[in-house]
């Protein structure tokens, strides 16, 4: 680890005024970048603490929540109100990490968390994350956990949160506080696919500081869920992972939201599942078409093309599952 | 920095970058906390925060002044073991013994969440107020700590025996 100068913040505009220097960076829970420190793979002159900081969760407008950005991931997945407004958030917490991770690790650090890409934690591979216009050794190397969506020659990461696929299902909004005040991002912009320009992640700039989640309620959240699959039956990244939430009138679909985590360099909102899906109806062949429809531009590469057809029956099978509890509840 | 370990104030003069479990073994002669991959992936490094379980070894110490942190050393010690540690030798839950401070600190961790109702990913009622601790449980709660010698259906065991059997007593209890 390279020596670095530790300083805590009292409110999120003295940390910005910290954050906002050169070579600092903002500490949360700690448990990815203190990892990726000790490999020097992050080297900050500056930590700012910024983990005492938006640690409520609060009532938003009508049914909704704002989580602050320094709750930790437990504290979310326990909250009765996430529980039972948007159980697919609770769950795919729940469905991350380890038991003493989620403890220490925060919501604003969960969402800015780093690829688990063996090649970018590798210093002795090549990696355009980590070395711009070096070069990528995951492309033809060991790729099974690799991304099938979204991918450039130049970066096949996949962002590893799958607290951030569910948010991106419910269609959160971030907010950040920087240099310039405060605005609000919804989360599908914060992070970037990886393009020619891997290495920049999220359109967050020097200084920016994540204060919160807000969650809006809607009428897809009540029925929501959260399927992962992954190589051991806990504690392990996703291979493939599902949030999803129904609404339905009859044997008609209202409302759907569908994202999946596992598969890009940032949660993939399956839009075309959704248009194919919305306003038809809630059946097993329309679930699979619809899931085909978003993995078309898949594209597999040495180890991971099992991916598409495992993502497309995990869409179709949580669909299914969520229609058939609908059903029960009425 | 100040520090309260296992009940004891402190001061001690380290780097920023010493983690807690570096802090606790090297500069504290406590070395009942164990080291196994350094990188937060086996948890043999568990400790308690404000009654917690955390892997001291993703924590920067810098982080911790002030809060109390108690390690495997604060638990029990030899004639007077804490239950959880009595019923591990009672079920075999260990054999080389690497891991058990970390599995122990993790279940008196687990069974306060459980007390707090606080849910797993094998819960099947999300919205349950409180959960039975299941052998899935369990397995589910524990999955952070690692034991290469394959002990984990004498650890299972014992925190079932320790902890399944209280939630029957009571529904509140205190885990450590």
């Amino acid at each position: 680890m390279t020596p670095f100068r530790y300083e805590t913040a009292l409110d999120a505009s003295a940390a910005v005024k910290l954050g906002a220097a050169s070579g600092a960076k903002y500490l949360g829970g700690g448990t990815n970048l203190v990892d990726l420190m000790r490999e020097t793979i992050e080297r900050p002159d500056v930590l700012v603490d910024v983990s005492s900081l938006a640690g409520e969760i609060t009532d938003g407008d009508a049914g909704g929540v704002i989580i602050g950005a320094g709750v930790k991931n437990t504290t979310v997945a326990a909250d009765r109100r996430i529980r039972e407004r948007f159980p697919v958030l609770a769950q795919s917490i729940l469905a991350g990490a380890s038991g003493q991770i989620r403890n220490m690790a925060t919501v604003g650090g969960n969402i800015m968390q780093r690829t688990r890409c063996i090649y970018f934690f590798d210093d002795a591979a090549r990696c355009n994350k980590r070395e711009p216009g070096a070069g990528c050794d995951a492309v033809d190397g060991f790729n099974r956990n690799h991304a099938i969506l979204g991918a450039s020659p130049a970066c096949v990461a996949t962002h590893p949160s799958d607290m951030c696929v569910a948010l991106a299902a419910l269609g959160a909004t971030v907010r950040v506080e920087g240099p310039g005040g405060v605005r609000e991002i919804p989360i599908l912009d914060v992070h970037r696919l990886p393009g020619e320009t891997p290495h920049i992640e999220t359109v967050l700039q020097a200084g920016d500081l994540i204060t919160a989640v807000v969650l809006g309620a809607n009428g897809v959240a009540p029925r929501s869920s959260y399927r992962k699959v992954r190589d051991r039956s806990s504690y392990a990244f996703a291979l493939v992972s599902v949030a999803a939430g129904l609404e339905l009138d009859g044997e008609t679909i209202t409302d759907v939201r569908l994202a999946i985590g596992g598969v890009a360099h940032k949660p993939w909102r399956a839009h075309v599942a959704e248009a194919a899906l919305k306003g038809g109806p809630a059946s097993t062949a329309a679930f699979r078409q619809a899931a085909e429809a978003e993995l078309a531009p898949a594209r597999g590469l040495r180890d991971n093309a099992f991916k598409i057809e495992l993502a497309t029956r995990l869409i179709a099978d949580t669909l299914e599952k969520l229609s058939q509890n609908a059903e029960t509840a009425r | 920095m100040r520090f309260n370990i296992n009940g004891q104030r402190l001061e001690v003069e380290v780097d920023t970058r010493t983690s807690l479990l570096d802090l606790l073994r090297d500069h504290l002669q406590l070395a009942g906390t164990k080291k196994g991959c350094n990188q937060g992936a086996c948890g043999a490094c568990t400790v308690l925060v404000d009654g917690q379980r955390i892997n001291s070894c993703l924590a920067l110490a810098v982080q911790y002044q002030d809060r109390k942190v108690v390690t495997i050393d604060g638990v029990g010690a030899p004639g007077s073991l804490h239950p959880l540690q009595e019923a591990f030798v009672e079920h075999d839950g260990f054999q080389c013994g690497y891991c058990t401070p970390g599995q122990i600190c993790s279940a008196l961790g687990m069974a306060d969440e459980l007390a707090r109702g606080v849910p797993s990913y094998v819960t099947e009622d999300l919205t349950a107020e409180t959960m039975a601790l299941t052998h899935d449980e369990v397995r589910e709660r524990m999955s952070g700590n690692l034991c290469r010698c394959g002990a984990y259906n004498g650890i299972v065991e014992a925190i079932r025996e320790t902890f399944a059997d209280a939630q029957a007593e009571g529904p509140k209890r205190e885990a450590a």
